[in-house]
């Protein structure tokens, strides 16, 4: 019986496999691997049992450590068990490996292979994960593409169970992880037939029974451990030959025969490369290709990396080979070379083969690697002396370790459609395509293959689908650079990006355009203009947005682009392709409702009608040309390195571009105008009461306040707004609030804040959402105006009014996080508050990479160069790193107090003691003890002892340091909390901030313990069964920890008075922050809204835990919350993470919804009796500022 | 003891106290205590298309990958099934039926003349006996006629009653310009009955934060006249049974309901104030009424009191209107 022709991902490939054929599933999220574990929850929570008729058990760990914990035991007592992971994930599985492998458990871990976190964290492909762990005793066996994933995880795991050698199964994350392929699906039988029962018989027997104990994890001494450790040998020495075997035995099934070395190429090849990977199909394709031209070379592909099988490694090399290049797809700085070179000199001298052998790096972080760099490399092999330690694929102009390569040298098949669509991450385009390429993988006999290349933002962000369709198998895991059909589905691109350059002669170019075919021409820069007219494009427009308005698909114009695509491209006759788009609609969204079906089957109806070919002119008249990524007037740092990565031209920087340790400037993003907002908050000054509350809310500090000086509105422009100071000590000043408009995001936020209502027409308030277009030349001058104002002096300003807040210059701004994110503002708030004195540990996250991560970042500096100073170190120890800073900051004050003490009678006992007795509680002693510092590094300046000469780099220590460590909840509550727990044990002043989303959001929405119960999440996909860990209350258990509870929306004079307090007290303090989240799954324009109904029904009770109180003989808990006056019903399903269960479960739904009542319920009881100790009167809330 | 029966859609019911349609309707508990309480019919809860349609594009939104960002390109696992069209409604049809003996009756909103058509027949399917249309239409474009209105009611109960074959009720509100005329359309179209009136729920405003909130108000016995009046007017007019709906809430209520013409008495505010076991009450002092005025069956009271039945029908009119305001001091 033919086998099923599936189109998936490599994560689903393994997912699919793995899942069949274990029993336990111990899962974390980390990318690129998170769908493996996804996936796996999924089919389990649906009750899909794996070969032996039973449902695998899936759980979900607190860390990879944790994962790899719960396998051994899961191994240990006999159970088929598995696990997924990526980077530090594996790194962090270490410890356990070994224990697994020298207890010769069988086991296979599927790895998407990924970069580590050096000097910068990358989430993207290469080998460094799977290196650091060939030392552990697992084996390692690499899959090329989803094919092989999907067939090697099978491999793995029959070899694992025969020849007790645990296995790393891996693949390149992203490339191959979520490369979409077209493949052919093992069967159930397949799986059967290759698992021998006997074999898991044996596992189970081995297996912790108390039936028949054994006890292993012995403490062994010097006597005799070696012996013990060299008795596996035997084993390791058998199993390639069992690999080979289960192959064989594989290929007999399938017909798809796999080596332990797979050799292709010439059989009397001189020049070959040796490398294993998701490259090592660019690399075949390009041997095949200029073989077919000549050439006498070949490719080694390594499949079984571990144990390394000598002898079949000499068998599988040609024996004409006269020069190698080993290419490996990792980094070891210090090392003679990178391991797979290493063990290929290795192999060679064992087997008295004496071949030159060079070794290069390539692919790091999932760098192109294309058959011109492949090409290179046997160019270079020709040479008399090729250089060895190579790089291939960057130009390193520092230390000259790259290969020079031709980039026009191509290998694409033109029997292949090579597409390429820019999308909006909003706009449906990527699942578009990945739609297209099930139709056309699954309904026609053509191959496929689609990629997906995103941008660094999460709000605005660009996608690139490259597709390829073709009667040949498709090998080329790179990017096109050459397509024929080119589509552009936001017409604001255009003036981005130079999409054109990748179009071939005679491609066809799709633009959804608002300008008809005979209007169009005029609003095309010269450049797309220029390229239409020299390559002789077809181009046709389509007005995607009006039709998705006719037709109620809102934004997603996926279907309709989609069908433009079938109708110009002629893959499949334009009515087949019709028909096949309808069959997968509805097959995508017939179980979403029959509404959702007939609105996409009507976007598809009413698109042919409005798809126009244009007729291009002869020759260019634009005048205009694409946008510049930054202003001429940015640094040139941001000019000559940061702006090629805007404009996506990143990989053309050499290396002498970059910083050597990963430190990067900060207040870059000013400079990165993204004008992703449609519409944009217009300030309406005759009706505004200047509460701040806008400016409070904006996660992306977009709308600013200032209060000036009249005088200063000289050569304002003409449409700048201005109005007197609503302050009584300011009244003779000037009071302007002004909208960023080209770094406005257009979430609303601040007009759904706005406590104002026009009172003849109540729908307005006192900012109003317009058109961005129209408004955005004149009031980018107005905010270039505004910018240009005087700070106002922050001494004069009361730090405790939200109203007075507005006034603090942000030091976060225009970060790339989600529109209407509620993380963001917490954040803006601590760098208003804090930031020009702010040092900061974040976990890695949401925060860590819309705070950190390149092009362009948010933390910003005031007019004197203060501002924030943020690192990043992992996700697992950020309160640690945090505390470290405290450690070191507290240390070097400490040194610069025994200095400025020794040195006073020098310095003058005056400014001495000044310096030492300031009071520096507020922002007026902190001012002042600046100036005092400055004066002392003025005279230290002048001095010559060893003591003053010591004071210089640490005297900015006298002045407070403010260290405040910052993440989500899968840190706090999950990975961090252990470190977390012992940095508020050990009394240290550090401020703790936790952006709790309730999820992991930045990996896409996986269940942390504050996941409420009953929400779906992922890896909670039948609803999360038990209740949200109460980490705040955990934490007042310590005495003397500062902690609150806080939201924003729901109070935010609370929160701000929470933030000083936990600022101000000398000691450990958490905020535990509600922050809503796309992952909440409804519209963030309501965030506030949810917030308040989230603390009304008391899910999110408000309070404030201060051990200070205790001093004073007060309770030192503070139930800021009145009691519930909503049914928590009210408050979750306004949000689709719960009611999506009442559709998919209605009866479970109802369960978990009237247990987390009790919980709410229960809690609050818990919290008012908490707050009635001692019979202090402490309950005195908060009082907000009062509404209009 | 007296003869309470009546016909309502050619359903021979047990006594005109019909529990109409309400969020009690949603249990089948409730259901078996409607029963019990002396209910003849129930209306279940309305199936409101356009609720299905906006659950279902909320999901499709919120569902449909983001694919915005290389980490997290969704944030909800997407399921195999999720029950968000008609089919929770239409299995609870099924297992009412299950449950009591008393008639079902359907209850459907819709916003599509497709939708109104599918889910009738899917009521149809799951076992009904009648189905209640329940039109509520809040005409608010002014481009729009009165004869643009009516056309779309009588052309969507004109293709309701062709789609289906149990008998079809047609529930609508009393904002007609010629509302006899109306009716006797509505009857023509098909209607097997008409349940006068439904009642708009108008919102009110919250003076203090300049919002316009939502108004439920449950209905009390002083809404009954104005339904009285019309179902007075317009017995013997037309073919289809009348139901009143809104402001019955005492036996009373039912009495005069009667007695205007109805062959049914609909309640659901009065079971929502005072509990489902109100419906008993309400049905013993029936009797008690019957008894104490010698009646012994609904049937002949009802009509007794109508336009055409009563000695000056002007009390009807125009020309008891203007006594009423030359009377009021």
């Amino acid at each position: 019986m033919p086998r099923t022709k599936v189109t998936i991902d490599g994560n689903e490939a393994a997912a699919f496999v793995a899942h069949k054929i274990n029993e336990v599933i111990a899962i974390y999220p980390i990318t690129p691997s998170s769908p493996m574990g996804e996936w796996s929850d999924q089919w389990s929570s649906e009750g899909q049992p794996n070969i032996w008729g039973t449902v695998p058990s899936v759980i979900e760990m607190q860390s990879e450590g944790g994962a790899a914990g719960a396998l051994h035991g899961a191994l240990q007592a006999g159970s088929l068990a598995t696990t997924f992971t990526s980077a530090q994930g594996l790194l962090l599985m270490i410890p356990n490996m070994y224990k697994i492998a020298g207890e010769l458990t069988p086991t296979v871990i599927h790895v998407a292979a990924r970069a580590i976190a050096a000097h910068a964290l990358s989430i993207f492909g290469d080998h460094q994960d799977v290196m650091a762990v060939r030392q552990t005793g697992f084996g390692l066996l690499a899959s090329n593409s989803v094919q092989e994933v999907m067939d090697l995880a099978l491999i793995a795991q029959v070899v694992s169970l025969e020849s007790r050698i645990p296995f790393v199964h891996f693949f390149d994350g992203f490339r191959t992880s979520h490369e979409v392929a077209k493949v052919e699906e093992l069967s159930v039988e397949d799986l059967k037939a290759m698992i021998d029962d006997d074999l898991v018989r044996a596992h189970r027997k081995r297996a912790m029974s108390p039936d028949r104990p054994v006890l292993r994890g012995t403490a062994q001494n010097p006597d005799v451990y070696f012996q013990a450790r060299e008795a596996v040998n035997s084993y390791y020495r058998a199993c390639p030959t069992v690999v080979q075997n289960v192959m064989d035995k594989f290929a007999k099934l399938t017909g798809r025969q796999y080596h332990l070395f797979d050799y292709c190429g010439a059989p009397d090849a001189k020049r070959v490369v040796i490398m294993m990977g998701s490259g090592a199909d660019a690399a075949q394709e390009t041997v095949e290709y200029l073989n077919a031209r000549g050439e006498n070379i070949g490719l080694l592909k390594v499949h079984l990396y571990r144990p390394f099988a000598l002898e079949q490694f000499a068998e599988a090399l040609p024996k004409t080979v006269e020069r190698i290049a080993v290419l490996d797809r990792t980094k070891e700085s210090g090392s003679i070379g990178e391991p797979l070179y290493l063990d290929v000199v290795t192999a060679l001298r064992e087997a008295g083969r004496d071949i030159p052998v060079v070794g290069g790096r390539y692919g790091l972080s999932s760098k192109e690697f294309t058959p011109a760099m492949v090409k290179g490399v046997f160019d270079e092999l020709k040479k008399a002396a090729p250089k060895n330690h190579f790089t291939i694929g960057i130009h390193d102009d520092v230390t000259h370790t790259s290969l020079a390569f031709d980039p026009q040298f191509s290998t694409e098949d033109p029997q292949t459609v090579r597409a390429m669509f820019y999308g909006l991450g909003a706009d449906g385009t990527v699942g578009a395509n990945k739609n297209s390429i099930k139709i056309i993988g699954e309904e026609t006999e053509n191959f496929a293959q689609g990629y997906f290349v995103y941008d660094s933002k999460k709000s605005g962000s660009v996608t690139v689908s490259h597709l390829r369709f073709g009667p040949r198998p498709i090998r080329s895991s790179y990017l096109i650079s050459r397509a024929n059909f080119v589509a552009c589905h936001q017409f604001v691109f255009l003036d981005h990006f130079d999409m054109l350059s990748s179009a071939e002669q005679g491609a066809t170019f799709l633009l959804n355009s608002p300008y008809g075919p005979d209007q169009v021409w005029e609003h095309l820069p010269r450049s797309v203009q220029d390229e239409i007219i020299k390559k002789k494009l077809k181009f046709y427009v389509v007005d995607a947005y009006e039709i998705a308005k006719q037709t109620g698909m809102g934004s997603r114009i996926n279907t309709i682009m989609q069908t433009c695509f079938f109708a110009i491209s002629g893959v499949l006759p334009r009515e087949e392709a019709i028909a096949r788009i309808k069959q997968a609609i509805k097959k995508t969204y017939g179980k979403r409702g029959e509404s959702v079906v007939q609105k996409n089957f009507a976007a598809v109806d009413h698109t042919l009608a409005h798809l126009h070919a244009v007729e291009v002119p002869a020759s260019a008249s634009s005048t205009f040309e694409l946008r510049r990524p930054v202003p001429l007037e940015a640094p040139e740092f941001v000019q000559n390195v940061l702006a090629p990565m805007i404009s996506g031209n990143g990989d053309s920087l050499p290396v002498s571009a970059l910083p050597v340790d990963g430190t990067f400037p900060t207040a870059t993003a000013q400079w990165e105008k993204r004008n992703i907002a449609l519409e944009i908050p217009v300030w309406d000054e005759k009706l505004c009461i200047q509460c701040g509350k806008c400016v409070l809310v904006c996660p992306h500090a977009v709308i600013r306040a200032k209060i000036y000086e009249s005088g200063k509105l000289t050569g304002a422009p003409e449409t700048f707004k201005t109005t007197p100071a609503r302050w009584r000590e300011f009244k003779e000043l000037k009071y302007t609030l002004q909208v960023a408009p080209e770094d406005c995001t257009g979430c609303s936020l601040c007009v759904e804040a706005c406590p104002v209502k026009d009172k003849t027409e109540v729908k307005r308030r006192a900012i109003n959402m317009h058109d961005q277009l129209s408004l955005r030349e004149s009031e980018a001058r107005n905010w270039d105006f505004f910018l240009k104002l005087p700070e106002l002096d922050r001494t004069l300003l009361s730090t405790g009014q939200v109203k007075d807040v507005q006034i603090l210059q942000p030091l976060f701004e225009f970060s790339g996080a989600c529109t209407g994110c509620g993380e963001t503002p917490y954040i803006k708030l601590m760098s208003q508050l804090f930031g020009d004195r702010a040092v900061i540990a974040n976990a890695t996250g949401c925060s860590s990479i819309y705070g950190g991560n390149l092009p362009t970042t948010p933390y910003a500096v005031n007019p004197e160069g203060r501002g924030p100073t943020w690192n990043n170190s992992l996700f697992e120890d950020n309160a640690e790193f945090g505390l470290g800073m405290r450690l070191s900051i507290d240390k070097q004050t400490e040194h610069a107090r025994e200095l400025l003490r020794k040195l006073a009678p020098e310095l003058g006992d005056e400014l001495a003691s000044a310096i030492f007795n300031a009071d520096q509680s507020k922002e007026k002693g902190i001012s002042e003890q600046r100036e005092r510092v400055a004066v002392l590094k003025k005279k230290l300046a002048q001095m010559k002892s060893p003591e003053a000469g010591a004071l210089v780099p640490i005297a900015d220590m006298l002045v407070k340091k403010s260290v405040w460590i910052i993440g989500g909840d899968g840190w706090a509550y999950d990975i961090g909390y252990g470190g977390l727990d012992h940095v508020l044990a050990s009394g240290r002043n550090v401020n703790i901030l936790v952006l709790d989303t309730e999820v992991y959001s930045n990996t896409g929405g996986q269940m942390s313990k504050s996941t409420p119960r009953g929400a779906v999440a992922k890896f909670a996909a039948g609803g999360k069964p038990t209740a949200k860990k109460d980490l705040a209350m955990l934490a007042t258990t310590y005495g003397n920890v500062y902690v609150a509870r806080v939201a924003m929306g729901a109070g935010d004079m609370h929160t701000l008075k929470a933030f000083l307090e936990a600022e101000a007290y000398d000691g450990p303090s958490l905020i535990i922050a509600y922050s809503h989240c796309i992952a909440h799954g409804y519209d963030m324009v309501h965030g506030l809204e949810q917030q308040k109904n989230a603390v009304n029904c008391g899910h999110w009770p408000l309070f404030r835990f201060n051990p200070e109180l205790v001093q004073l003989g007060k309770n030192p808990f503070v139930l800021d919350s009145k009691p519930p006056t909503l049914p928590l019903e009210k408050y979750i399903y306004n949000e689709t993470r719960y009611s999506m269960l009442r559709h998919s479960n209605p009866q479970a739904a109802q369960k978990l919804l009237e247990e987390a009542q009790a919980d709410v319920n229960t809690r609050w009881k818990l919290y008012e009796a908490r707050a009635a100790q001692n019979g202090s009167s402490a309950k005195e809330p908060v009082k907000e500022t009062p509404h209009a | 003891m007296p003869d309470l029966s009546t016909n309502y859609l050619g359903l021979k019911l047990r006594s005109p106290l019909v529990a109409s349609s309400s969020p009690l309707c949603k249990s089948l508990d409730n259901l078996c205590r409607m029963e019990d309480a002396g209910a003849s019919a129930i209306v279940l809860h309305s199936l409101f298309e356009e609720q299905i349609n906006l659950e279902a594009f909320e999901l499709d939104r919120w569902l449909e990958p983001n694919e915005g960002f290389a980490e997290a390109q969704s944030y909800l696992p997407d399921l195999t099934a999720y029950n968000i069209g008609p089919e929770g409604y239409v299995e609870h049809i099924a297992r009412a039926k299950k449950s009591v003996r008393i008639p079902v009756i359907g209850s459907l909103n819709g916003v599509s003349s497709g939708g109104w058509i599918r889910y009738a027949r899917l009521i149809e399917q799951a076992g009904a006996d009648a189905l209640e249309l329940n039109i509520y239409y809040l005409p608010t474009n002014p481009s729009m006629s009165s004869a643009q209105v009516e056309m779309m009611h009588t052309e969507l109960v004109e293709e309701v009653r062709g789609s289906i074959h149990i008998p079809v009720a047609v529930k609508l509100g009393p904002y007609f310009s010629a509302t006899p005329n109306m009716m006797v359309k509505l009857d023509r179209a098909g209607a097997d009955a008409l349940v006068l009136f439904n009642r708009f729920y108008q919102p009110d405003f919250d003076l203090e934060n300049l919002e316009v909130v939502p108004n439920l108000a449950l209905s009390n016995s002083s809404e009954l006249p104005m339904r009285l009046h019309w179902v007075a007017i317009l017995y013997g007019q037309i073919q289809a049974d009348m139901a009143i709906t809104g402001g019955v809430h005492t036996a009373e209520d039912v009495v005069k309901a009667m007695m205007a013409g109805a062959r049914v008495a609909m309640m659901t505010s009065a079971l929502l104030r005072h509990g489902i076991d109100y419906l008993a009450e309400v049905r013993a002092k029936l009797v008690e009424w019957l008894d104490a005025h010698e009646y012994e069956s609904v049937s002949e009271m009802q009509g007794s009191m109508s336009r055409r039945s009563v000695a000056d029908p002007e009390a009807f009119e125009r020309a008891n209107y203007m006594r009423v305001l030359s009377s009021y001091v």
